[in-house]
């Protein structure tokens, strides 16, 4: 994976001491609130609902186990003794205090980690596909891309202060793994018929309260000028997106008034007059970065096969190790989703143990998902056993990769001050719903997703199920939407009608997927079969 | 009753007017009435709080209750994490805040 | 405390700002004011007469301005740019970054703080107009000419 160089060390130094110098003259009172905000905020300092919140950037998912133990460290030494594994593939700390964020950035430093752009009106963190480097379906590895991106949008003089937040999404493959096409820029990274690689350009995907799925603006930017057309669609989005409503103003909005052809002209036109600027990295640097990204040294001649003779053993393999292109090798997930547990957190001795385990077991790396579980990319089949009993020793061996136990939830009113309802223990009760009823393993691959409130960071308008929690005269609500999906497929799921109580969303979930198992036919998922027979039978099960 | 609440500018911690300070507990809470918006400026100022409100509440029987469910999650805790609000002792806590 | 901070050769001109509406029409104006909601390329086929443009910023969180700033600069133009309205110090650097080489904030900004935002920043990732290399053109041996 990447290593910063001197001048990447530099720019996080440099920026710690300038949150530094923020942090004093806010606490003395030369700074107001008011003009200090923004400030934390491009830090990722957010004030939440019971402290102080740190969202810490993990580029394009990818960690090492240094990292890892540091991540761990900091839950110690300035949280409470745990983080949390967000749905844009960073981590997030809920305890923290504004007198030792500048420390924790100084630490975070110290293992080329830092916080910068993970809020604000900029360009945030570039997420990427957690499998990459080890699916055999890449056309590339996309993390170089994303890497450039990186360097590109951090500190970008020009988009300080955007209409709204900016995110951005590459890949590599057909089969999208990142929910490419519901950020406001996704990048495809693509062949054209005369064999070059170039970039394919989604702009104006989105969820939140308007979701939208992001059309292509341009199938075929050649990697030359790959920051050249970037900063072209950021140009106009920072010059046209509206500024008069906070609800009305990420690009998707843009997009959308303009319709997908006057933004592309414009995009086209300010890309003309940005190509004489040279504003593009030479081509040596991307070429000084791919091998960063280099395959590690696989080894040969490993066994294919498996000892599955443990029966917990068996189905963990079954459900939560992926396909590698490498013979003998697999991706392991770990699920940070035990049956009524708090999705995507983690204690900070969970976090420094899969840190080991990644250096151990996956030549130094992990990710973490969009869907808040980590992946360990490149694990030998021969010693799959082993890394699991360590995981089943650590409540870190949950089998329910992409099932209906596998929920993705945003934090929630229990700590986030947007929120309207609280989603975990709805996500509690449902997988313990599910486990305790047996029915996981038979629902297959389901993914259902849980949002607190409209912003949507729990990206419920994508999942097979989705959740939205509401706020019903001061009582929380909760509305159920069928039909989402944020593969290459992507659609927006529907909502089913009048909302429900915490109890009775559980109910409700129960009652469409028990639809679902009357009437599938052979190989259908819950997905395929509500597309093909409607949302009507559903409804009539779930409101009688 | 009208409560005032804000958090602690360096902890971060959610904070309830006393009537002479900030306090961590809602039952120190009182009612600022009329006074709300007075208060607030001139404690912010003072950079004793940071984004202080002015919310409805009532007194029952555990003491203050905020109106409205998340002030009730602020003054306790995350009701998924007994263990770490101010009452991590007390099973009916979390019951409170519904 | 500056009032009117500057980093120029030359004199501060006088003549009032006037709209970018009504510049086209007033041809003795040397001086232009431009609202967040204006656009910059109005003022391009003007150059050769404007020596000081002004950027007005609201709110600070309005960014317009700095694309603003930098188109102008992309054009060729080499007279003032001056920041005007909600300016702080911590915006300064991005801002000379973008071009801007005046700034005349609502609140003066203290000399220290002014010098450290200045000075704090080595190195840049991105190229801009300011003529300072980039990091990856620094890597691969390219400094700008």
């Amino acid at each position: 994976m990447y290593r910063y160089d001197n001048y990447d060390q530099q720019m996080v130094d440099t920026r710690v001491e300038e949150f530094r110098d923020q942090t004093r003259r806010r606490l003395s009172g030369e700074l107001s609130e008011e003009k200090f905000r923004p400030l934390r905020l491009m830090n990722g300092l957010y004030l939440q609902l019971h402290a102080y919140m740190l969202r810490v950037a993990v580029p394009y998912g990818t960690l090492s186990g240094a990292q890892m133990k540091m991540l761990g460290d900091i839950a110690d030494k300035y949280d409470r003794g745990y983080g949390h594994f967000t749905t844009r593939q960073n981590i997030q700390y809920n305890w923290i205090k504004l007198e030792d964020a500048p420390d924790i950035l100084a630490d975070l430093a110290t293992v080329e980690m830092h916080a910068i752009q993970t809020s604000g009106n900029c360009i945030r963190n570039i997420s990427s596909d957690h499998f990459a480097g080890a699916a055999a379906d890449e056309l590339v590895d996309p993390r170089p891309y994303a890497e450039l991106l990186r360097q590109w949008s951090s500190f970008h003089p020009e988009f300080t202060a955007l209409p709204r937040k900016f995110k951005i999404a590459v890949i590599a493959s057909d089969t999208d793994r990142a929910a490419m096409r519901l950020h406001d820029i996704g990048i495809q990274i693509v062949k054209n018929d005369a064999g070059e690689i170039g970039a394919a350009f989604y702009v104006g995907g989105g969820m939140g309260r308007t979701p939208m799925v992001a059309p292509c603006i341009n199938s075929f930017v050649p990697l030359d000028l790959l920051i050249t057309y970037s900063e072209a669609c950021l140009r106009v989005y920072n010059r046209y997106g509206r500024r008069d409503n906070k609800y009305k103003a990420r690009i998707k909005i843009l997009v959308h008034e303009l319709g997908k052809d006057e933004y592309t002209r414009q995009v086209e036109e300010e890309f003309a007059h940005l190509k004489a600027q040279g504003i593009e990295p030479p081509l040596a640097e991307l070429e000084r970065i791919k091998p960063y990204f280099a395959d590690p040294a696989f080894k040969s001649g490993l066994s294919d096969e498996i000892d599955r003779s443990d029966p917990d053993f068996a189905l963990w393999v079954n459900s939560n190790t992926i396909a590698h292109k490498a013979p003998g090798y697999v991706s392991a997930v770990i699920s940070l989703k035990p049956v009524g547990g708090i999705p995507g957190d983690a204690s900070a001795d969970q976090i420094r143990l899969m840190g080991d385990l990644a250096t151990e077991y996956s030549f130094d790396e992990c990710r973490v998902t969009h869907t808040q579980n980590i992946v360990l990319p490149h694990v030998e089949k021969a010693r799959l056993k082993e890394l699991f009993d360590v995981l089943d020793a650590n409540g870190l061996s949950a089998a329910n990769l992409d099932t209906i136990e596998d929920i993705i939830a945003c934090p929630g009113l229990d700590y986030c001050s947007l929120a309207n309802a609280r989603s975990i223990p709805v996500a509690q009760k449902i997988s313990q719903r599910f486990a305790s009823t047996g029915k996981t393993a038979t629902l297959g691959e389901l993914k259902l997703k849980i949002s607190g409130c409209i912003n949507a960071c729990g990206h419920h308008h994508a999942g097979h199920i989705g959740i939205l929690g509401v706020d019903k005269k001061g009582v929380e609500n909760y509305q159920l939407l069928l039909g989402g999906s944020e593969a290459a497929d992507t659609s927006l799921g529907k909502i089913t009608g009048p909302g429900f109580s915490e109890d009775g969303i559980v109910d409700a979930v129960e009652r469409a997927t028990d639809v679902y198992l009357a009437q599938r036919t052979e190989g259908e998922r819950f997905l395929d079969t509500y597309r093909r027979i409607g949302m009507d039978p559903f409804k009539e099960a779930i409101y009688g | 009753m009208k409560i005032l609440t804000g958090n602690d500018l360096k902890t971060g911690d959610v904070t309830w007017w006393d009537g002479q300070g900030w306090s961590r507990h809602v039952n120190d809470a009182v009612d600022a009435g009329e006074r709300a918006d007075e208060i607030i400026a001139r404690e912010e100022a003072l950079r004793h709080v940071i984004s202080a409100y002015a919310i409805d509440a009532t007194i029952d029987a555990n003491g203050v209750r905020p109106a409205h469910i998340k002030d009730r999650i602020r003054a306790l805790g995350p009701t998924v994490r007994p263990d770490l609000t101010l009452k991590p002792a007390d099973p009916e806590a979390g019951n409170w805040v519904i | 405390m500056a009032e009117l901070l500057r980093f120029r050769d030359d004199e501060p001109t006088e003549s009032p700002a006037v709209t970018v509406d009504s510049f086209g029409e007033q041809s003795n104006a040397g001086a232009v004011r431009i609202e967040p909601g204006d656009d910059a390329r109005e003022l391009l086929p003007h150059l050769a007469h404007i020596n000081r443009v002004e950027v007005n910023f609201p709110s600070f969180g309005d960014g317009r301005g700095y694309s603003a700033a930098r188109i102008l600069r992309e054009a060729g133009y080499e007279g003032e740019i001056r920041a005007v309205g909600d300016v702080a110090v911590d915006q300064l650097a991005a801002m000379r970054r973008c071009g801007f080489d005046a700034f005349e904030p609502e609140k003066p900004m203290n000399d220290d703080d002014v010098k450290a935002a200045l000075e704090r920043w080595d190195n840049v990732y991105q190229k801009t107009t300011d003529g300072r290399t980039p990091i990856w053109n620094l890597r691969h041996g390219k400094a700008d000419a």
